[in-house]
C-alpha cells in the first residue's frame, strides 16, 4: 500500500468517527425529544388534562336562558374492570356547577393501578368544559373485588358557542403500566 | 472492521470468479452498486404485488377478496417495502456505482463496511415479509406506525421493528461511506463546486440520512419498550402521548421524503444537459437550492399533523415553512426547463423520463403546496388526495428518475445499449398507466374517500374502477422493464456502446472510462486540469 492510500484511510477513519458521532447525537436526540415536547405541553397548556381548571371557579355567572345536554360515556381499555356513569346525561345551564357519579369495579383477583383519560365530543367543546374535581387527576388503585362511586364537578363555561347544544364527556380508564407483555 | 481502501490489484482486468460466492464476499463498488440495484428491483416487484392486491380489491365497493385486517397489512407493507425496500436502497445502488466513477475514485473509502451495508438488507427485507407469517400477521399500523396502533399490534410490529432497525442502521452505514467517499476521495482538482450534482445531491442526502434515521431508530426503539417493557412514552394512561409519536415521526419522515427525491433531483440534473447537449444552467443555484430544501426540511414536518389540535401560532408557522420549500424546488425545475431552451434536444428514453420526470413531479409538487395550507387540508388529511399527492412525487418522481439513469448509464455499466425501441415503450407505458392510476385519486381525495380502507361509498365507484385497471397495466408495464434490464445485463443483448454513447455527457465515467466501466478503474486518479 503506497504512503498516499495509507494517509487516506486515516483520513478516511477519522471521518467515519465523527459521522457516526452524529448519528449517536441524533439517537440520542430523539430521546430528548421526549422531555423536550412535555415542557412545552406543559408551558403552553395543551395537555392539563390532569389538572383541575383553574378559572373555572371565579365563572359563576349562570346564564338560564340556555340549556347544554351533557352526556357521559365510559369506556375501558384492556382492562377487566366494569366502568359506568351512573346518569346517561344531564341537561344543565352554563355557568352551573354540576355534579355526576361514576361508578367503577375491579373483577379481577389482584389489585390494579388504573388511570383514567378523558376527551370530550365534539371537539370544539373542549375548551369550555371545566372539570373542577375528577377522579382522572390521578391514578386510582382498587382492591380485588373492590367497587367505588367517583365524582365529577364541572361547569360548561357560558362563552360555549352557541351552536352548540349537546357535548359528551367521555373516559377511558387504561391500566398502567398496562402495557406491560401486553403486545398480542 | 476493516476500514482498508480496495486498493486495487497489480493487473487491472481480473474480475473474481464467477459463483454466489463472488457476490457474498465482495467488497467492490460496483459489484456492490449491482446488488442494491438487483435488491431493489425485486423489493418494487414484491411491494407491487401487494399494491395490485390493495387495487383488486378497491376495483369495486364492497368486500371481494381480503378481510378489513388483512387489507390494512397491505397497505402497510406496501409502504413500508416500497420506501425501505425499494426506493432508498436503490439510489444507494446508483451512488455505490456512479459516485467513485464520477468523482474518479478507485472504490468507495470503506469497501469491506459497504459490503455489510448490503447484506443487513436481505435480512432485514426476510423479517418484514416474514413478518405476514407469524401469528396475528404483518403490522397493519400504516407504514407511518402511529401509536397507539402500533404499541398494541401483534408480534408482526416486532418483527418490522427489527427489520427497519436494521434497515436504518445499513443506511446509516452506507451515508458515513457516501460522505467519506466524496469529501476525502476526489480527484485532484475536483473541487467541491466542480463536483456533478448527482455527487452533490448525494452528499447533502447522506448527511440527511445521519441525521434522521437515528431519530426513527429512536422512535421505533421506544415503541418497542412500550410494547415490552413497561414504559409509557406513547401510553396516554401511563402519563406519556401518542401524538408525540407523531412528532418524532414525523421529524423522520420529512426529512425522508427529501432523501428519496434528492437523489433523483441529482439524476435528472445529469440527464437533462446530456441530452440537451448543454451545460445545466445555473450549477451552483441548483447547490444552493438543494441545500436549503435540505434545511428547510427540519422543520416542517407538522404539516402531516394540522388535524391533531396545534396552536394556531404553530400551525401558521408549519404553514409557512412549508410552503417556503416550494421556492428552491421552484427554481430547480426553472433550471431544468432553461437547460433544455434551446438545446439541441434528442429523446432518447433517459430523456423521456427526465423531461417525464418534470412534468409529472411538479404536479405533486403543486398538490403538496395545496396540502400545506391549513384550512384545506383539514378537509384533504387521510383522504385520497394525499395518496394522489405521494404518489405524484414518489412514483413519478422518484421511480422515473431512477428509470432514467438506469437507461442513462447502464451502457457504462455493461458495454450494451439497452433495447432504445422497448425503452421507449416502457416510458409511455408507464407514463399513461401512471396517470390512469393516480389521477382518479385527486377527485376521490376531493369527494372525501379515506384512505386505507378496504369497502368505499358506491359513488366513488367509478374512479376506484379506472384507478385499479391503470395499476394492472402500470404493473405489467414494469415486466416489460425487467426484460429490458435482464436483456442489456444478464443476457448480454444489444448494441454495443462506445466510450460515450450519449455526445453531451461530460462527466469522467464517459470521458475518462471505457464500456463497460472496467473491474477496478481510477486507480491512478485522473487530474482535473
Ligand atoms: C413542494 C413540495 C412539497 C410540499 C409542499 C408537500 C406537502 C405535503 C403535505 C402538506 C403533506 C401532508 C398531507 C396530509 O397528510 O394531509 C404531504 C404528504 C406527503 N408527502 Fe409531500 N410535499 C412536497 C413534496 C414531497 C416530496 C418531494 C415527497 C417525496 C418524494 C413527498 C412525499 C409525501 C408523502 C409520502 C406524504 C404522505 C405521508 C403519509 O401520510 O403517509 N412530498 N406533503
Ligand atoms: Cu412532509
Amino acid at each position: 500500500m503506497t504512503q498516499q492510500t495509507e494517509n487516506r484511510g486515516k483520513a478516511n477513519r477519522k471521518l467515519m468517527k465523527k459521522l457516526l458521532v452524529v448519528a449517536a447525537v441524533m439517537f440520542g436526540f430523539g430521546f430528548a425529544l421526549v422531555p423536550f415536547y412535555e415542557k412545552i405541553c406543559e408551558v403552553t397548556g395543551i395537555r392539563n388534562v390532569f389538572q383541575p381548571d383553574a378559572e373555572a371557579a371565579q365563572n359563576t355567572q349562570v346564564d338560564t336562558t340556555r340549556n347544554v345536554s351533557v352526556e357521559f360515556d365510559a369506556n375501558t381499555q384492556r382492562l377487566p374492570w366494569t366502568f359506568k356513569p351512573l346518569q346517561a346525561s344531564v341537561s344543565v345551564h352554563p355557568g352551573e356547577v354540576t355534579q355526576v357519579q361514576y361508578e367503577v369495579r375491579n373483577t379481577l383477583e389482584r389489585p390494579v393501578t388504573g388511570q383514567a383519560v378523558p376527551s370530550y365530543s365534539p371537539q370544539q367543546a373542549a375548551p369550555y368544559f371545566r372539570k373542577m374535581e375528577c377522579f382522572c387527576f390521578r391514578q386510582q388503585t382498587l382492591a380485588p373485588g373492590e367497587a367505588r362511586t367517583m365524582p365529577v364537578v364541572f361547569v360548561i363555561d357560558p362563552k360555549l358557542p352557541p351552536e352548540l347544544n349537546a357535548v359528551t364527556l367521555s373516559y377511558t380508564f387504561f391500566e398502567v403500566n398496562g402495557a406491560r407483555g401486553s403486545g398480542g | 472492521m476493516s476500514a482498508v481502501i480496495d486498493s486495487g490489484h497489480a493487473h487491472d482486468e481480473h474480475r473474481p470468479d464467477g459463483g454466489i460466492m463472488r457476490w457474498v464476499t465482495t467488497t467492490n463498488h460496483k459489484d456492490i452498486g449491482t446488488l442494491y440495484l438487483w435488491f431493489s428491483f425485486t423489493m418494487l416487484l414484491v411491494g407491487g404485488m401487494l399494491a395490485l392486491a390493495i387495487r383488486a380489491e378497491l376495483f369495486q365497493p364492497g368486500l371481494q377478496f381480503w378481510h378489513p385486517e388483512f387489507f390494512n397489512q397491505l397497505t402497510t407493507m406496501h409502504g413500508l417495502i416500497m420506501v425501505f425496500g425499494a426506493i432508498m436502497p436503490a439510489f444507494v445502488g446508483f451512488a455505490n456505482w456512479q459516485v467513485p466513477l464520477m468523482i474518479g475514485a478507485p472504490d468507495m473509502a470503506f469497501a469491506r463496511l459497504n459490503n455489510w451495508s448490503f447484506w443487513m438488507l436481505p435480512v432485514a427485507a426476510t423479517l418484514l415479509v416474514g413478518s405476514f407469517f407469524v401469528p396475528g400477521g404483518a403490522t397493519a399500523a400504516g407504514w407511518t406506525i402511529y401509536a397507539p396502533l402500533s404499541t398494541q399490534m401483534g408480534p408482526g410490529m416486532d418483527l418490522a421493528i427489527f427489520a427497519l432497525h436494521i434497515m436504518g442502521a445499513s443506511s446509516i452505514m452506507g451515508s458515513i461511506n457516501i460522505i467519506t467517499t466524496i469529501l476525502n476521495m476526489r480527484a485532484p482538482g475536483m473541487t467541491l463546486l466542480r463536483m456533478p450534482l448527482f455527487v452533490w445531491t448525494w452528499l447533502i442526502t447522506a448527511y440527511l440520512l445521519i441525521a434522521v434515521m437515528p431519530v426513527l431508530a429512536g422512535a421505533i426503539t421506544m415503541l418497542l419498550t412500550d410494547r415490552h417493557f413497561g414504559t409509557s412514552f406513547f401510553n396516554a394512561a401511563g402519563g406519556g402521548d401518542p401524538v408525540m409519536f407523531q412528532h418524532i415521526f414525523w421529524f423522520f419522515g420529512h426529512p425522508e421524503v427529501y432523501i428519496m427525491i434528492l437523489p433523483g433531483f441529482g439524476i435528472i440534473s445529469q440527464v437533462i444537459p446530456a441530452f440537451s447537449r448543454k451545460p445545466l444552467f445555473g450549477y451552483s443555484s441548483m447547490v444552493y437550492a438543494t441545500a436549503s430544501i435540505a434545511v428547510l426540511s427540519f422543520i416542517v414536518w407538522a404539516h402531516h399533523m394540522f388535524t391533531v389540535g396545534m396552536p394556531t401560532a404553530g400551525i401558521l408557522f408549519f404553514m409557512y415553512a412549508t410552503v417556503l420549500i416550494a421556492v428552491p424546488t421552484g427554481v430547480k425545475v426553472f433550471n431544468w426547463l432553461t437547460t433544455m431552451w434551446r438545446g439541441s434536444m434528442s429523446f432518447e428514453t433517459p430523456m423521456l423520463f427526465a423531461v417525464g420526470f418534470i412534468f409529472v413531479f411538479t404536479m405533486g409538487g403543486f398538490t403538496g403546496l395545496i396540502l400545506a395550507i391549513m384550512p384545506i387540508d383539514i378537509q384533504l388529511q387521510d383522504t385520497y388526495y394525499v395518496v394522489a399527492h405521494f404518489h405524484y412525487v414518489l412514483v413519478a418522481g422518484s421511480l422515473f428518475s431512477l428509470f432514467a439513469g438506469f437507461y442513462f448509464w447502464v451502457p457504462k455499466w455493461t458495454g450494451r445499449m439497452y433495447d432504445e425501441k422497448l425503452g421507449k415503450w416502457h416510458f409511455w407505458l408507464s407514463m399513461i398507466f401512471f396517470n390512469v392510476t393516480f389521477f382518479p385519486m385527486h377527485f376521490l381525495g376531493l369527494a372525501g374517500m379515506p384512505r386505507r380502507i378496504p369497502d368505499y361509498a358506491l359513488q366513488f365507484a367509478g374512479f376506484n374502477e379506472i384507478a385499479s385497471i391503470g395499476a394492472f397495466g402500470f404493473g405489467l408495464s414494469q415486466i416489460l422493464f425487467l426484460w429490458i434490464a435482464l436483456k442489456v445485463t444478464v443476457l448480454g443483448q444489444g448494441e454495443k456502446a462506445g466510450q460515450r454513447p450519449w455526445e453531451g455527457a461530460d462527466t469522467l465515467e464517459w470521458t475518462h472510462l471505457p464500456s463497460p466501466a472496467p473491474y477496478h478503474s481510477f486507480d491512478e486518479q485522473p487530474v482535473l486540469g
